[in-house]
């Protein structure tokens, strides 16, 4: 038992390397990878590298407002005197929270009712499933994330819930293609004629073929959800200031255009970084697993 | 006949998508903690002025009847009164859905034709110093925002070359044509007005710009992919093979089919333009749908943010349903298939 446990095990990792070994003989996705590690690292140290961690906050200096980009303050800083890299640096945590929350609330249940909703193909619970998917789907997830956030308090959780409660349905759609086809093929109806029951053909059957889509779509719909979430920001729906959000600060620095144009700009380059390397890691894991429809 | 059974079909599961959204917005519009009309009235209306309204909206009924209020209220064009502007909905809504149908259009237009366009070439050209800038473009336009491409282009164009209008919809300075269909640009060609014409085109390039980027960049590069695929196909090197002149062979042969997933895909383009447009509007001062719906929203307008989401959903079927009807004319497999009865 334990020598055939280790021989898979040996073989999932010999896999796991050939992957690699693919995946990063294109510059580009290790570019991407370079991108999302190095702002994953700054998020997550960021009170310790960025140089004036109070600034993230409410923080208040008039005598260093405004200032051009500098050896001191390497972004400028923005009218109340806040140095512009630190919150950036902390910025990004608001980022790649929105994102990660996000697809944690939606990756299971999306997945879960594509599996079940292609498996039954043309039956009721296939009707209803995509019947509600098709709702939500039919106006783009921005407008109706707006709208839910304009009814709540706006602040980073609601912006969270909204998006979330709109983003389930690309992995239902996704996952529902992929199960109906999938449901057709030899090795579910050997494990349907050997009596296996309906979650170990779901769920070890048919899922772990859905796997690398899956995983391609969230490594691309973290840029998504991100460039989102800085939409609600920017609007004034999502993040609310002090909260350094990279949206909001562009927001805030719009109005100082274009004479201080170092306080929009610097933080609309930081969200393009963040969105061009889980974007350059998603087309890596495209070309890898020779995804087309993603 | 197919096509027609294929647009009856698609109707009948537009109008039950419709239906689920509007119960989707009602959920949404009524789970609105606090007292919409308290503040549409301001904290110092008298109590009987916010009764009165509470009952002119139904808002002291059950849910039920109020979404039965609603819906057919808003299947006679009566969309409510807005509590912002003060007036019917269905008014603001004739006076800014105009707007923003043109720019978006015109929009639409930049995105198909140029996406097209550099992923042609690029595709034509693949792996030279062509198709290397087009996909740095295509990124660069995919991961900004267009409310950034939106702030850059206004400081670049409307501050520091100073070439462009970068806000509203006509010079001051430019004698408006009549209102016929609400859309400046086509009511000034409709009047034989051109100076409003070209007036109109200048105003409606940067926003128009900033909101085509994005989806400029998806077009074109899943049309570079499929171009360069299709290129080593067979058919094609026997159509050159055959002497047909390289022109003929790119437009016809290797345009057409090309054009099939970059078409699928204009739909979900299209809709993420006007998802933007909500953004862009705000920051060129553009008076449209979206404005109007974003300051709603802003301003808790319940029945405004309703009827905006709701026509919004009505623009996006249509956009799906003709873009269907394009991918059957240009895929014969589809059209073919449909005939069979599958």
């Amino acid at each position: 038992m334990i020598m055939v446990h280790n021989t898979l095990l040996k073989r999932r990792l010999e896999s796991l390397k050939k992957n690699w070994y693919k995946f990063s003989k294109n510059p580009v996705s290790v570019l991407g990878l370079f991108f999302v590690l190095a702002v994953s690292f700054v998020a997550i140290f960021a009170p310790y590298i960025s140089p004036y961690p109070m600034h993230a906050g409410r923080y208040v200096n008039f005598v260093e407002a405004s200032e051009t980009p500098s050896l001191k303050h390497l972004c400028g800083t923005d009218v109340f005197g806040r140095d512009i890299l630190s919150r950036i640096f902390f910025g990004f945590r608001y980022s790649l929270m929105m994102g990660a929350v996000v697809l944690s609330l939606v990756v299971v249940p999306g997945v879960v009712l594509g599996l079940v909703a292609g498996y039954y193909r043309g039956t009721w619970i296939d009707t209803v499933i995509m019947r509600v998917t098709d709702v939500f789907l039919a106006v783009p997830p921005l407008i109706l994330a707006l709208a839910i956030c304009s009814v709540l308090t706006p602040s980073v959780f609601h912006a969270m819930m909204a998006v979330s409660l709109m983003w389930w349905p690309w992995y239902t759609r996704l996952v529902y293609g992929l199960s109906s086809s999938l449901r057709n093929e030899f090795f579910v109806q050997a494990a349907e004629v050997t009596g296996a029951s309906r979650s170990h053909i779901l769920f070890r059957e048919i899922l772990p073929n859905c796997v690398s889509s899956i995983f391609t779509k969230m490594s691309l719909d973290m840029g998504w959800v991100i460039l989102i979430g800085s939409s609600l920001s920017f609007v004034g729906l999502g993040a609310q200031p002090p909260t350094p959000d990279l949206g909001t600060m562009v927001a805030d620095g719009a109005k100082y255009l274009p004479d201080q144009w170092w306080i929009a700009i610097f933080p609309a380059l930081a969200i393009m970084i963040t969105v061009l390397g889980f974007n350059l890691i998603g087309d890596g894991f495209r070309d890898l697993f020779a995804l087309e429809d993603i | 006949m197919s096509t027609l059974k294929f647009l009856g079909k698609r109707l009948a599961l537009s109008i039950f998508v419709l239906f689920g959204l509007s119960l989707l917005i009602f959920t949404i519009a009524r789970v609105l903690p606090g007292d919409p009309v308290r503040m549409a009235l301001g904290s110092r209306a008298p109590q009987w002025a916010v009764d009165n309204m509470r009952e002119q909206m139904h808002l002291n009924d059950p849910l039920y009847a109020q979404y039965y209020y609603w819906l057919s209220g808003a299947l006679h064009g009566d969309l409510g009164q807005s509590l912002f502007t003060r007036r019917a909905v269905s008014t603001d809504v004739k006076e800014f859905l105009p707007a923003t149908l043109e720019l978006a259009i015109f929009a639409g237009i930049i995105m198909a034709v140029f996406g097209v366009l550099l992923g042609a070439v690029s595709g034509r050209y693949s792996n030279t110093w062509i198709d290397n800038s087009v996909r740095i473009f295509s990124y660069i336009g995919i991961v900004t925002p267009s409310f950034v491409f939106a702030i850059l282009f206004m400081l670049l164009f409307g501050y520091v070359l100073n070439v462009l209008p970068t806000v509203g919809r006509l010079s001051p300075w430019i004698h408006r044509p009549p209102v016929i269909t609400g859309m400046v640009s086509l009511d000034a060609l409709l009047s034989g007005n051109f100076a409003a014409l070209g007036d109109a085109i200048r105003h409606m390039i940067l926003p128009a710009v900033s909101l085509a980027l994005g989806g400029m960049a998806q077009e074109a590069r899943i049309t570079r992919s499929t171009i360069s695929d299709n290129l080593r196909k067979d058919y094609i090197a026997s159509a050159k093979g055959f002497g047909v002149p390289e022109r003929l062979v790119v437009l016809k042969y290797l345009l057409k089919p090309s054009l099939i997933p970059t078409v699928s895909i204009f739909g979900l383009d299209f809709a993420s333009l006007l998802a933007n447009a909500f953004l862009v509007e705000l920051i060129f001062n553009w008076p449209g749908f979206s404005r109007y719906g974003i300051n709603a929203m802003l301003n808790k307008d319940l029945n405004a943010v309703s009827a905006v989401v709701m026509i919004l959903g009505v623009v996006f079927i249509v956009v799906n349903i003709l873009v269907d009807l394009l991918v059957a004319w240009l895929d014969p497999r589809i059209r073919l298939g449909a005939e069979r009865g599958k």
